[in-house]
């Protein structure tokens, strides 16, 4: 039963992919809708009914394993596409099945009347199964196979409105980015291959900890791989610079992929490989360290964005940041469980905003919105309640309890410190601080553009479910100040170890008030900076217009790499597009043609220089004979 | 004896071909080809599951020239089975893909594409060196043809290019065919060309390396290997859909083969000390030919120098010399077949109807063909090695195996993934998407015929993404066999 309902899993959306790929051109828009969502929900009724027979179950039976079919045999090499079950893989796949459903459902009314409707639904399914297989597949190679599907999609629906160039080179960027970190990945696959023989997940994370000691060189080597390729995927330093531009895509597509599921990917692969990691604490520091640094650096350019998509992409760089921190601290229940919490709220951001967005007619700019707080009601409420949970707003957003939990770790864990702690609080303030912006700038203040369109049943259903989860989302949470009733790390704990972080009740206890407080205080600063004392458009207060510019530009990033990678390199290839390897064949054609013109030049016909040259060449050849 | 027949078959064929009128040379070409199918299906399907001590699937031993030491020699084992299955499947679609295109000389057309396809199928299983390199030249002349002939603009002097390269290589490993026969002959008093004899002969280091280089040669001009790649863009461009199908299709594939199983077998010590020049010059041609291909602004050249790119693999994998490297480069082999035949096609296709090749010229044409643009997106992702794909099976084998020999180029190999993914988005974005460069032309989208040859290379290559086993089987027990004489002699 188990087996054929997780087989069903992937099976749903990908029939969905192949049924409105093949014949969605000749679907009328309702068929479309019914395939497109349905499928996504089916999928979400099965993962539930999954949840259902896991909770039943004593906790060491709740795995499922499926083998499809041995993929290829040759050597030492035989990955299977086979798929595994278990707690944090079906964490996973509700997210990806749940949250992906309710925006299969959204699209029906935001994508109505668009052209190309099918190809929408189908590239959607696409990505749900891919997903699906990522975090479902039991071997790496398979799970790679998911891996690149989800960036095939990301790059089909970003470029979904094709006609336009720049959503061609934004789709561009997105996949050759990523494809930077996949190419990492791969060589780390190839690195435990070599080592360990095997690619199955669960076999790779018993032989490396039985070959493997803590810092051995493979260990280094392979994670820090991987990492780079979840860097990649995630959006993180220094391969984050696709993501802004990846708004691009529909809000849909953002709230789905660039938001709520593709972009955690890294943060499940590292979680799934945690053993492996644990070998290589370099490599886990590195993680921290570079999760916290995009976090602050992602949530300062957040700040001087005009595009509230742009807001909100450079907030999910900023939030994966703190989810990076938690697994670089070895917080890995807590890492998932804000991955789940952020899914919910960053999607009902995305999804309320699109709500703006339409009834704007794609106005994505913040200064040309204000005051829709009265003309749009659903979509101020909802994008308020999200971008609470996202601030951590104390104790009555889901919000609060995943941050404070990854703070507390970082703090407090034996691989955490005060340093990483400390930058998490200030993340928090910043947190608080663009979201705060956000929300005064567009739904307060007076009223620039008037909203043409109100949602829909089919928009408000969705924002609804998600607002509710995004409140009420923590509590399967509580800390051991407020209740202790941990259920979610229980419930993953066959998948991830505990966390380590050992700290007194009371110490934690400040660190809440302390995050409370930055949380509440950044709102305030985006009050009054922002509302009170609202200035010319373009300049955040206080700091001027070249701190604006940079932040705006994400501290330059795109800039550099277009400097020191793309323009080099385009101009080297540009320069060799004739292939100057060529110009050797070519010359020596060139030589040959040379030499027969020359000698050309002697048939003269005339008499006198053939008997001239006889009698030279006669004398020559007499003369070496003799003096030789 | 079912072997001979296939030959004569198909060159039967195209003579008959060349007599028959412009309607009848395409039916002519196309049942004899589907014959040549149906002979050799039985084959395939009787193929040993396991080496079972018999090593070819066929044979065929007939005398020649017996005072020289040349007979007529022809057998298969899996590896060759793979790609006369490949040749025969590649000259259908080519024969079907240029249906509508070759309105000139038609039988004669037909005529040249038969001669080639036979010597291909020839190279494919010749046993005897004499009477494989009567086949290696086979080949030559009649593609020159077919490009001086039906050739693009300019069409003349691509034809003479790749004459003379191959030509040379040609002679090049002419000579190291005699040397070697030669030495055999001072060796042991017998003179002889036939390879199971010649396989093991000793012979100083020398002379060893100095024949293998020759071999070499002749084998990397065809393959091709940088720097002897540039007849290659020339070539393929000029070519008429037909002729740049066979020639990427399988034309370089005769030389990887014959370094599967000539140069390696042969020359084992040699071929061993040479592995890591061989291994480098793939992986400089991996990232060599994605840079180029990147940078053309012709349609069909990109696609060609991607060819330079992927063959780059399979160079790499054939000289990593593990089971699974070299079962990498066979898959490669096949799904490059198909991926680069279907894009061919589809630049046939698109030169047909817009008279270009410039991706300046192209530019949002899927508002009016769709179907293309669904398949060509099918085929770029192929060519970028997107997992469910051929080309991602035999890119990652030759990668995993190639990896203990040498982590370094394996990385750099890799990496190139990301200059792979670059110019197939390249090619979607300039002709597919974006605003139309010339909104009055008017396009018409893939015919049946055309959406049939398309849609069987885009399944097969999905097929060997997803399910390559019967492949990776069918070739093992051949490059086993050639592995047991390279690893036996270069351990001792």
């Amino acid at each position: 039963m188990g087996s054929i309902a997780l087989l069903l899993l992937v099976a749903l959306p990908l029939a969905g992919f192949v049924v409105l790929g093949l014949a969605g051109k000749r679907l009328r828009p309702a068929a479309v809708a019914v395939i497109g969502a349905g499928s996504v929900g089916l999928a979400a009724l099965d993962a539930l009914g999954l949840l259902v027979r896991f909770l039943l179950e004593p906790p060491e039976a709740r795995v499922i394993r499926q083998t499809l079919w041995v993929w290829l045999d040759t050597g030492e090499l035989h990955p299977r596409l086979s798929l595994l079950l278990d707690p944090l893989a079906l964490v996973m796949a509700l997210v990806v099945t749940g949250v992906g459903f309710l925006i299969h459902l959204y699209s029906i009314g935001f994508m109505r009347g668009e052209e190309g409707n099918g190809r929408f639904f189908a590239q959607m399914n696409l990505f749900v199964a891919s997903m699906l297989v990522l975090v479902l597949a039991d071997d790496l190679f398979f799970l790679y196979l998911g891996w690149e599907g989800v960036g095939l999609s990301s790059y089909l629906l970003i470029g979904f409105w094709w006609r336009d160039e720049k959503n061609g080179r934004a789709a561009r960027k997105a996949f050759i980015v990523t494809r930077i970190g996949d190419a990492a990945m791969a060589v780390g696959l190839f690195v435990l291959f070599q080592g360990l023989g095997t690619l199955q997940i669960s076999e790779v994370a018993a032989r490396a900890t039985a070959a493997w000691r803590v810092g051995a060189g493979p260990a280094v080597l392979a994670s820090a791989l991987l990492f780079a390729g979840a860097a990649g995927k995630s959006a993180q330093l220094p391969l984050q610079t696709w993501l802004p531009d990846a708004m691009a895509g529909p809000t849909p597509v953002s709230a789905l992929i660039h938001a709520a599921t593709m972009v955690t990917a890294g943060v499940y692969l590292i979680a799934r490989m945690h053993a492996l990691f644990e070998l290589a604490p370099d490599v886990l520091a590195a993680v921290a360290v570079v999760g916290a640094v995009t976090m602050l650096l992602a949530g300062l350019s957040a700040i001087a964005q005009r595009d509230i998509k742009r807001v909100l992409a450079y907030s999910t760089m900023s939030q994966i940041g703190m989810m990076f921190l938690a697994l670089g601290v070895g917080a890995w229940s807590a890492a998932i469980f804000h991955l789940v919490v952020h899914a919910f709220f960053k999607a009902l951001l995305f999804l309320s905003a699109g709500v703006v967005i339409l009834a704007l007619d794609h106005e994505h700019d913040l200064f040309r919105m204000g005051g829709l707080r009265k003309e749009l009601p659903l979509a101020f409420w909802t994008f308020a309640i999200a971008g609470a949970s996202l601030a951590g707003l104390p104790l009555v957003t889901a919000g609060f309890y995943s941050k404070d939990l990854i703070l507390w770790e970082a703090w407090a864990s034996s691989r955490g410190g005060p340093l990483l702690g400390a930058a998490g609080i200030f993340g928090a303030l910043v947190t608080s601080l663009y979201v705060g912006r956000v929300i005064l700038l567009a739904f307060f203040g007076e009223r620039r553009t008037v909203a043409s369109v109100r949602p829909g049943r089919v928009l408000a259903i969705p924002l609804v479910v998600l607002a509710g989860l995004s409140l009420v989302g923590g509590l399967v949470e509580l800390p051991p100040t407020l209740g202790h009733a941990p259920s979610f790390s229980w419930f993953l704990e066959p998948s991830l170890p505990a966390a380590t972080a050992a700290g007194r009740r009371s110490d934690m206890a400040i660190l809440q008030g302390l995050t409370s407080l930055a949380s509440l205080s950044g709102i305030l600063l985006a009050y009054l900076g922002f509302l009170r004392h609202r200035r010319a458009d373009e300049e955040l207060p206080l700091v001027g217009p070249g701190v604006t510019g940079i932040l705006a530009s994400g501290f330059g990033f795109d800039a550099l790499y277009d400097l020191c990678v793309v323009r080099p390199l385009t101009r080297i290839a540009r320069a060799n597009s004739a292939d100057a390897l060529d110009r050797i064949f070519e010359g020596l054609a060139a030589l040959v043609g040379l030499t027969h013109r020359a000698l050309c030049r002697t048939q003269t016909g005339r008499l006198r220089t053939y008997a001239a040259a006889m009698v030279v060449g006669t004398v020559v050849i007499v003369g070496i004979a003799v003096l030789r | 004896m079912i072997l001979g027949w296939i030959v004569v078959l198909t060159l039967a064929g195209g003579a008959l071909a060349w007599s028959g009128g412009r309607r009848a040379s395409r039916w002519i070409a196309l049942g004899t080809l589907a014959l040549d199918l149906v002979l050799v299906g039985p084959l395939f399907l009787r193929r040993p599951a396991t080496p079972a001590g018999r090593r070819w699937l066929a044979e065929l031993v007939l005398p020649w020239m017996p005072r020289y030491g040349v007979g007529i020699h022809l057998a298969i084992d899996g590896l060759s089975l793979l790609l006369i299955v490949l040749t025969l499947v590649l000259g259908i679609l080519a024969v079907v893909a240029s249906w509508r295109e070759i309105t000139q000389r038609t039988g004669f057309f037909h005529f040249n594409l038969m001669a080639v396809l036979a010597g291909i199928l020839g190279v494919f299983m010749a046993l005897d060196l004499f009477l494989f390199y009567l086949f290696w030249e086979l080949m030559l002349l009649p593609m020159a043809l077919l490009i001086a002939i039906w050739g693009h603009e300019r069409r003349t002097r691509a034809a003479i290019k790749f004459f003379l390269f191959t030509q040379a290589g040609g002679l090049v490993m002419l000579v190291s065919i005699l040397g070697l026969a030669f030495v055999h002959h001072a060796d042991t008093g017998v003179l002889t060309f036939d390879y199971p004899e010649l396989v093991g002969t000793p012979m100083p280091a020398a002379v060893e390396m100095l024949l293998m280089l020759g071999f070499f040669l002749g084998f990397a001009v065809k393959l091709p290997a940088v720097p002897l790649h540039t007849w290659l863009p020339d070539a393929h461009t000029e070519a008429p859909t037909a002729g740049s199908v066979v020639l990427a299709g399988l034309l370089l594939k005769t030389g990887a083969y014959g370094l599967l199983r000539f140069a390696l077998p042969i020359f084992p010590e040699a071929s061993r000390a040479f592995a890591p020049v061989a291994m480098t010059l793939g992986t400089i041609g991996i990232v060599y030919g994605a840079v180029l291909a990147w940078a053309q602004t012709d349609l069909k050249r990109l696609v060609a120098y991607t060819s330079v790119s992927h063959l780059g693999f399979v160079l790499l994998g054939i000289y990593a010399a593990g089971t699974v490297a070299q079962e990498g480069a066979v898959v490669q082999m096949l799904a490059h077949g198909l991926s680069t035949g279907g894009l061919f096609i589809l630049v046939g296709a698109l030169q047909e109807r817009l008279g270009t090749r410039s991706l300046d010229r192209m530019g949002g044409l899927w508002a009016m063909a769709p179907r293309m643009g669904v398949l060509g997106m099918m085929l770029a992702l192929a060519s970028l090695g997107l997992p469910a794909f051929g080309n991602f099976v035999g890119e990652i084998l030759v990668l995993v195996g190639s990896y203990p020999r040498s982590p370094e180029l394996t990385a750099v190999a890799t990496a190139a993934m990301v200059l792979a993914t670059a110019y197939s988005l390249r090619l979607v974005q300039r002709t597919f998407f974006g605003a139309r460069a010339e909104p009055a032309s008017v396009l018409q989208d893939l015919s049946a015929r055309e959406t049939a040859v398309l849609v069987a290379a885009a399944l097969g290559l999905i097929c060997l993404g997803l399910y390559p086993q019967p492949v990776l089987d069918t070739a093992e027990p051949a490059l086993g066999a050639l592995r047991t004489v390279f690893g036996q002699v270069a351990r001792r």
